[in-house]
């Protein structure tokens, strides 16, 4: 609990004088749950899921439900443990300045707490209820973002997004892990395609935030590289990605309904990226559009993710 | 010598009353449903093995 409810949690006895101690407004739930990060955790839900319903093998609905939830409270944690970790920079972000410990409604102290018990608990409940492989990938991905991208990377290399991306491909592979108590090549696909996608969403983010992590002094690529790097290397990883996405295809363990909506989302995901590097631009890169096209790429990139990931679930349903 | 905080309105100790409360029916009922998840668990884990 926070030290701005430490006072008032006084019992029934010690209210009135609880009460005057108290200059900060407790915390709401809400801001326990923004600790979670709900949106970041929606997509690592979903992907989570893929990668159960896609691996051979059926597992107990019960079970089923228990391993999405722990990777739901996994990366809860992960939230909470870098909103500890970042809450300097977050006080200096327009993005992020709301948020509950920068706004001061919530103690460090207690954010962290509360994201290594709620880390914790959900791989040891992985490990007793579902299995060892799954909990091992579990504790990798939780050990990867908490340690190698907030702590090490994110603050030292433009190149924070890429190598951090693997945190945000490890659900996929735990949801097969849950299901076959293995990973094989198919979840390492998975893994790659949410890897190479990650730095096209990331920077066209960066792209029009590029002024708050400027003063944050975060060192995202349009900050370190300028916005035309990051245009280019924007392409680079989406043509990277698109052959990536259709591997499985190829590999013979989806069909047509998957390999259609990979080529048809793939070139709606190109042409997204086109128009950021051709975006209108000053000589130094820096947009005279608002950045709209960025906009327009970071929103498509999440239907990306989404659309795919589903078809490739319904293609193995179907097929 | 150390000052006294200022002590909330009532309207503050109102709002703070009913924030703890919001927070312990949400403690409760995630405790309920944890409690409800590993009897599931442990059923279907029974079922199976025997």
């Amino acid at each position: 609990m926070s030290n701005t409810t430490a006072p008032l949690a006084a019992a029934d006895g010690g209210e009135q004088s609880s009460l005057r101690t108290a200059a900060l407004p407790e915390t709401d739930i809400r801001d326990w749950i923004a600790l979670l990060k709900p949106r970041v955790m929606s997509l690592v839900v979903f992907t989570g899921l893929i990668g159960l319903l896609v691996a051979p093998g059926r597992l107990h609905p019960v079970l089923a439900f228990t391993a999405v939830l722990c990777i739901a409270v996994a990366a809860g944690a992960c939230g909470a443990i870098n909103m500890w970790y970042d809450r300097d920079i977050d006080a200096v972000m327009h993005r992020t300045r709301n948020r509950p410990i920068p706004a001061g409604r919530i103690e460090p102290g207690a954010a962290l707490g509360y994201g290594v018990t709620l880390a914790v608990g959900s791989i040891t409940v992985m490990y007793l209820a579902i299995n060892l492989a799954a909990a091992v990938v579990l504790a990798l991905s939780v050990a990867f973002y908490v340690f190698v991208y907030t702590m090490w990377l994110k603050r030292r290399t433009p190149q924070n997004i890429v190598i951090g991306g693997a945190a945000g491909a490890f659900p996929a592979v735990v949801g097969w892990a849950a299901v076959t108590g293995s990973v094989d090549l198919v979840p390492l696909i998975l893994f790659a395609i949410v890897f190479f996608w990650t730095p096209p969403h990331f920077w066209s983010l960066a792209l029009f935030a590029n002024a708050d992590y400027q003063r944050a002094g975060v060192p995202m690529l349009p900050v370190v590289a300028g916005a035309k790097e990051t245009r280019r290397q924007i392409v680079l990883y989406t043509l990277l990605l698109l052959p990536l996405s259709l591997t499985t295809w190829w590999i013979g363990f989806s069909g047509p309904v998957y390999g259609v909506a990979a080529i048809v989302l793939g070139a709606g995901f190109l042409f997204s990226v086109l128009r950021v590097a051709r975006d209108r631009q000053d000589a130094a890169g820096v947009s005279l559009t608002g950045d709209a096209p960025a906009r327009a790429s970071f929103r498509y990139s999440i239907l990306y993710l989404f659309v795919l990931f589903a078809a490739l679930a319904v293609d193995r349903l179907v097929g | 010598m150390e000052q006294d905080p200022p002590r909330p309105t009532p309207r503050e100790a109102d709002e703070m009353r009913r924030r703890r409360r919001g927070r312990n029916i949400a403690l409760f009922v995630v405790l309920i449903a944890l409690a409800a998840l590993f009897y599931a668990i442990s059923i279907v884990k029974l079922t199976r093995s025997g």
